[in-house]
């Protein structure tokens, strides 16, 4: 087991735990800013799995990373549109709103993967992957280097979109009205603001950011897209919310933890050390229990989270 | 122009309920102006449409002698008008600072704390407020909180200010700081519209509007009238018809509350030290606002909260401790006061509703299964008893008018019970043919001796109904009163916490 413990190894597995979890962060940054703004949507998984099946499909047939990225967002970000639609303009129950959202968008991809992307023989289509652009100078610090700059940009982008994201919530008046919004959206509405208008907003961007962490997960770290490939990992982001008390940087945090199991777990049985892996495998999911259970006693979670606004009579 | 404000013939409903009906009233620049009424006679709804949280029907609102039209509070906030809600606005979590810049034009994109902190603090000075504003609102004293309700109003530099009422959450000294306050922003020539059915808040204002049942009673100058004439105006006049009930001379004591202390939910005492007797073949009606303890009393008494102290004693046995179905299987019926939170199932038909409370009992099921054909004979005869006019008895009582709700309530109440009979604000919202059905069924319970104890803020009810009346205020026992031919004005006057 203490060979295990190299350096090499070590580094390899926190640069893959960067890596692994930036999908994490980009789908948990968006998936916070909707439950900020009092809307939980449960559907991130089936946005992320859009993201996934759009992005590999539009590089695929354009041969633009890009323009399957683009493809990506604006896949989720339409799903997103119907969850606001559901919840906001009709008051729907999100809860039910966002696990119908998770089955079509897992029939749809199915259906568009075997109609669409014909396997040639054995060979599936493929693409080439996105290059690693490995950051001047920084790249070159010592451990550092390796495992935070030199992975592709979309890790980058993962990784600002926290301090972005915090500063976009305490330093700005949409941010303050964000935070409101969730708490209490009378008192926004009551100094003669949309609460809808908000609400739409914010639950479109969570829609933009899975179909982000959709994209990186097929064109950001696979050269395929195959069936159910998100496979689990929206709900993680959701997890990460919640034992991120819903503030960035703790889900920062908590998506490193989570991503951090996962390197783990695939180091050792690369390594091929004789441990019985189903329980590595496991472990991010413990650990979201423990987490949630630790979470309940003292949960910062928006006061009016699920619940949809009306003025009233 | 004189009239900052100017309402004509402005007319409110929600849904069949006319809340505001015909509504004439103006606020002079620089006055304290009191809406006056009883809890329901439309004081509020009146003040969300000149706030722009509601849109009327008809009518028209003249702003600094422009004709206006709100489609939202912006529109109103934007002219000035400011509005303190009933029931705090704030976002608990969140500084006071924060509370009060949201929505605010100071805020560009970047939050600009240092200058908002400075207006805040000038404020604070200047009505002599004393307020941290980095200190989260959670961590507030209830009062405190209001303070902030008064300082974001203050600093959209409002012209025009409502509070509707205000003093509600607090202390007696915290209200007559409020009234300074007042006072000092109508020297600054702001307007003001309180909303209360206070009646030492009344005489503190310059002009009097006093409102019953959506429509505008009266204006008056609160110097050239006096406390009776308020009162008098702001309870019915028009007393029903006397002579339905006859005395009936049964007095053995069925219920008796001794010493009752409870809990109200936000920590202080909802029924304090209260004292009541219920006698067969009697009626007892509750005056008072809603609010004052009627509902914790009515729940203490059915087994839902937990007395802290004092006994309640059905004929000869202890039930202060008793559960819910305990008490329900000694033959008390509770009508409660919101029929759809408390007192039914909305999504369930009226077959389920009515059986609530029965579906255990061995008259309709055996081993755990229920005897639907009993069951539906059952409910059937209740339907065709109280005239519940339904598509059939399988209908979703959410779907039924209000009135046909009640009843659904009353049936099921009325079969169960066999001894008392709790009813809290039963002809709420009914129009007058229900409501007077209610009062025939109440009657009738009366003369076959069950002891009736019924809260009402219908003063005209009670009396034409109860045997005796005693008047609630902040959970207490204000008075007695013989039901035969009460002083209205001395009642009235107990409801809005005078003195006799």
């Amino acid at each position: 087991m203490s060979e295990f413990f190299t350096e090499t190894i070590v580094i390899s597995i926190l640069a893959a735990m960067v890596r692994i979890g930036a999908p994490l962060i980009l789908a948990a940054i968006g998936e916070l800013i909707a439950e900020r703004a009092g809307v939980i949507n449960l559907g991130v998984e089936g946005m992320m799995l859009m993201g996934c099946f759009l992005g590999f499909f539009v590089t695929f047939e354009t041969g633009s990373i890009l323009a399957g990225i683009g493809a990506a967002m604006v896949g989720a970000m339409l799903m997103s549109l119907i969850m606001a639609f559901m919840a906001i303009t009709l008051r729907l129950e999100q809860f039910v709103t966002g696990l119908a959202l998770n089955l079509l968008a897992s029939g749809l991809t199915l259906f568009w993967f075997r109609s669409l992307l014909k396997t040639i023989g054995s060979t599936q289509p493929n693409i080439d992957l996105l290059e690693k652009a490995p950051i001047p100078f920084l790249s070159d610090i010592p451990y550092l280097g390796i495992i935070v700059f030199s992975h592709n940009w979309l890790v980058y982008l993962a990784i600002l979109s926290v301090p972005i994201c915090s500063f976009f919530l305490y330093k700005t008046k949409y941010g303050l009205e964000l935070r409101c919004l969730g708490e209490n959206p009378r008192a926004i509405d009551m100094k003669g603001l949309s609460v809808a208008k908000r609400q739409y907003l914010a639950v479109l961007f969570g829609g933009m950011m899975a179909g982000l962490a959709g994209a990186f997960i097929s064109v950001g770290s696979s050269i395929r897209f195959v069936p159910e490939m998100t496979a689990g990992r929206g709900w993680l982001a959701i997890v990460i919310v919640i034992a991120g008390n819903w503030q960035p940087k703790w889900i920062l945090v908590a998506a490193l933890v989570f991503a951090f199991l996962e390197a783990f777990q695939m180091h050792v049985q690369a390594v091929g050390i004789n441990f019985p892996y189903q329980i590595l495998l496991a472990l991010p999911y413990v650990v979201a229990v423990i987490a949630l259970m630790h979470r309940r006693a003292r949960s910062r979670a928006p006061a009016s989270l699920g619940v949809a606004y009306s003025r009233g009579s | 122009m004189l009239e900052q404000l100017q309402i004509k013939n402005l007319t409110k409903r929600f849904g069949t309920v006319i809340a505001n009906d015909r509504v004439t009233f103006d606020v002079r620049r620089g006055e304290i102006h009191c809406l006056f009424g009883e809890n329901g006679a439309g004081k509020s709804t009146l003040a969300e449409c000149i706030y722009g949280t509601y849109r009327s029907e008809s009518g028209t609102i003249c702003f600094n002698g422009e004709l206006v039209e709100f489609n939202s509070p912006r529109d109103a906030i934007q002219l000035g008008i400011g509005m303190i809600h009933q029931h705090f606005v704030l976002v608990p979590p969140l500084t006071v600072l924060e509370n009060i810049i949201v929505g605010t034009e100071d805020a560009k994109v970047l939050l600009n704390t240092q200058k908002a902190e400075n207006k805040f603090k000038e404020l604070c000075a200047r009505y002599e407020l004393k307020l941290n504003g980095h200190a989260a609102i959670w961590d507030l004293s209830v009062g405190e909180q209001q303070w902030v309700e008064i300082l974001k109003a203050l600093y959209l530099d409002v012209k025009f200010l409502i509070l509707d009422e205000p003093t509600a959450v607090l202390t007696p000294e915290e209200s007559d700081k409020l009234f300074r306050i007042l006072n000092v922003m109508k020297r600054q020539g702001i307007s003001i519209v309180l909303i209360t059915h206070k009646l030492k808040e009344v005489m503190q204002s310059d002009r009097v509007t006093v409102m019953r049942k959506g429509k505008i009673i009266n204006t008056v100058d609160t110097k050239s009238t006096t406390r009776e004439q308020l009162t008098h105006m702001m309870i019915s006049s028009e007393l029903a018809v006397q002579g339905l009930k006859k005395k009936i001379n049964s007095e053995s004591t069925v219920v008796q509350i001794k010493k009752l202390d409870v809990r109200g939910p936000r920590g202080g005492y909802a029924v304090k030290d209260l004292n009541l007797t219920l006698n067969s073949h009697e009626i007892v009606g509750i005056a008072g606002v809603a609010g004052n303890g009627q509902k914790e009393l009515f729940e203490t008494l059915v087994g839902i909260q937990s007395p802290e102290s004092g006994e309640v004693w059905l004929d000869t046995e202890d039930i202060t401790h008793w559960s819910p179905a305990e008490i329900l299987a000694a033959g008390v019926g509770h009508i409660p006061q919101d029929r759809y939170r408390e007192g039914l199932i909305g999504q369930l038909s009226i077959v389920d509703n009515l059986l609530l409370g029965m579906h255990r009992s061995p008259r309709f099921a055996q081993r755990g299964f229920l005897d639907q054909e009993r069951v539906r004979a059952f409910v059937q005869e209740q339907v065709d008893q109280f005239e519940i006019v339904a598509p059939s008895i399988d209908t979703v009582v959410g779907n039924l008018s209000g009135g046909n709700a009640q009843k659904v309530v009353l049936a099921r109440e009325l079969f169960q019970a066999s001894v008392v009979l709790l009813a809290n604000q039963p002809t709420r919202g009914l129009d007058i043919s229900i409501a007077d059905y209610v009062h025939r069924q109440l009657l009738e319970k009366r003369k076959e001796g069950y002891a009736i104890l019924l809260a009402s803020e219908e003063l005209d009810e009670l009396i034409k109904l109860s045997d005796r009346i005693v008047v609630m205020f902040k959970g207490q026992i204000a008075g007695e009163f013989v039901a035969d031919n009460p002083d209205l004005e001395q009642i009235g006057l107990l409801m809005a916490g005078g003195n006799l």
